[in-house]
């Protein structure tokens, strides 16, 4: 038994039988404090009560020192509760550090690098509302072409992103960024179909813009549509095509589609953190959206994305709920 | 953040569910749970009512397709019913109206919904 305590217990207990005063309880809880911090258990405390009394009262019954012997059979039970939660708190502390270290290695492993073209501006910001992100946008580029992906993993946390690593190996294994946007789903579909759990899918959306004709050809795997701009008509439309999100079924037929992109038009990729933003009043509906993006098409597609985001984080009073992605293509 | 979902045995095979609340990343487990208690068998039919769902994102959605999934591999039917328009999109978007067999609702759109 530590001697310090049993002195400092002997004091206090020596107090408090002679004054009932506020302060000697006090003084209990401030020990117990440290009694804990030392990971002195309880059946220890009720010895070093016994100890103490002993010298303070020796004079005490029989009956009554027994008594003690019986509590502290009794306390020991909680003792060892104490130390499994004290090695629980230490595992977790673990794993944390863990996730933590988890979530770094994919935000290296899944890194995109926007590429720089002639003849479009982008703009990328893609912001999780946990730790790991569920989104993710890829960008494959050679001098003519530039392929999209942006996706939505639907599960969160590490089965989300493990997923994720699917999708970019898959993209990795095509042939570059030519490929077409039908080809590119099929792919991931059945590499994500083979191997995900079922209540765990992907909605992908996949562009490729080919600088030599500004055209731009798209596909979507259940995927909220993009956003086109169109400068001359100062109106938006919405990029549709049907599919089927990515990992429910085998087979399945994507829809392809071609625009043109003149000079100041824009297409903006996003996900559903976007689209599904709610604010105390209800949802910030899409037309609030463009409103937003529409206010600040003459600045870059950089200082666009970010302006959104912003505006759209206030709306929300800055309680993010869903990862958010947005992907700004311009045409210069 | 409220969930309330109430199943009902209708016959030795059709079972009528009927959700209300908000689906969303804290509530979908509940749901989860909840539909893995109907035994799924052959011929099966499960009507799922979403009238009263305010609000549904995409981790409900995965609910429903992993529900989809396995009362499809048990032979069995799910329908969807009393979808309002916003959820009706979540599942045009996402391509399930093509597989899946869904009901929209034929009342006006709920005044607590912006559309």
């Amino acid at each position: 038994m530590p001697q310090e305590f049993k002195r400092q217990y002997k004091e206090i207990l020596e107090q408090y039988t002679q004054r009932q005063t506020e302060l000697n309880l006090y003084e209990g809880q401030n020990f117990s404090r440290q009694l804990i911090q030392k990971n002195i258990s309880p059946e220890e405390v009720i010895s070093i009560h016994k100890a103490s009394l002993e010298e303070l009262m020796p004079d005490l019954p029989n009956d009554v020192w027994h008594s003690f012997d019986l509590l502290i059979e009794v306390m020991i039970r909680y003792g060892l509760a104490l130390k499994e939660h004290q090695t629980l708190i230490k595992k977790q502390e673990n794993f944390r550090m863990e996730m933590e270290l988890a979530s770094n290695v994919q935000q290296t492993l899944l890194k995109t690098k926007i590429p720089v073209m002639n003849d479009l501006d982008i703009g990328m910001i893609s912001v999780p509302a946990k730790e790991m992100n569920g989104d993710y946008t890829h960008f494959l580029n050679d001098d003519t072409t530039i392929g999209i992906a942006v996706a939505d993993v639907i599960g969160k946390g590490i089965p989300a992103a493990l997923c994720m690593s699917m999708i970019k190996y898959g993209m990795d294994s095509l042939n570059g960024a030519e490929t077409e946007p039908i080809v590119v789903l099929d792919v991931i579909n059945r590499i994500v179909e083979k191997s995900v759990s079922d209540s765990m899918f992907i909605s992908m959306f996949y562009g490729t813009y080919d600088t030599s004709n500004s055209k731009f050809t798209y596909a979507s795997a259940g995927h909220e549509p993009p956003l086109f701009y169109s400068a001359k008509s100062n109106e938006f439309s919405e990029l549709q095509a049907k599919g089927l999100l990515l990992g429910v079924i085998p087979n399945v037929k994507y829809e392809q589609h071609i625009i043109s992109l003149d000079k100041d038009d824009f297409i903006v990729m996003m996900t559903d953190g976007v689209t599904e933003c709610r604010s105390k009043a209800g949802f910030i509906d899409q037309n609030t959206v463009m409103d937003i993006i529409e206010s600040v098409r003459d600045q870059s597609a950089q200082d666009m994305v970010e302006f959104v985001f912003h505006k759209l984080e206030e709306l929300q009073e800055f309680e993010q709920r869903d990862d958010f992605t947005l992907v700004i293509f311009k045409k210069k | 953040m409220n969930i309330s979902v109430e199943l009902h045995t209708l016959g030795e095979l059709h079972v009528k569910g009927i959700i209300g609340g908000e689906i969303d990343a804290f509530t979908a487990p509940i749901l989860r749970e909840k539909l893995k208690e109907i035994t799924l068998q052959d011929n099966m039919h499960v009507e799922l009512n979403l009238m009263d769902v305010s609000y549904m994102d995409s981790t409900g959605l995965g609910v429903f397709v992993g529900f989809y999934k396995s009362i499809s591999a048990a032979n069995g039917h799910m329908e969807l019913t009393g979808l309002s328009s916003r959820l009706k999109r979540l599942f045009d978007i996402t391509g399930l109206v093509e597989i899946m067999d869904i009901q929209e609702t034929d009342k006006e759109v709920k005044k607590d919904e912006t559309v």
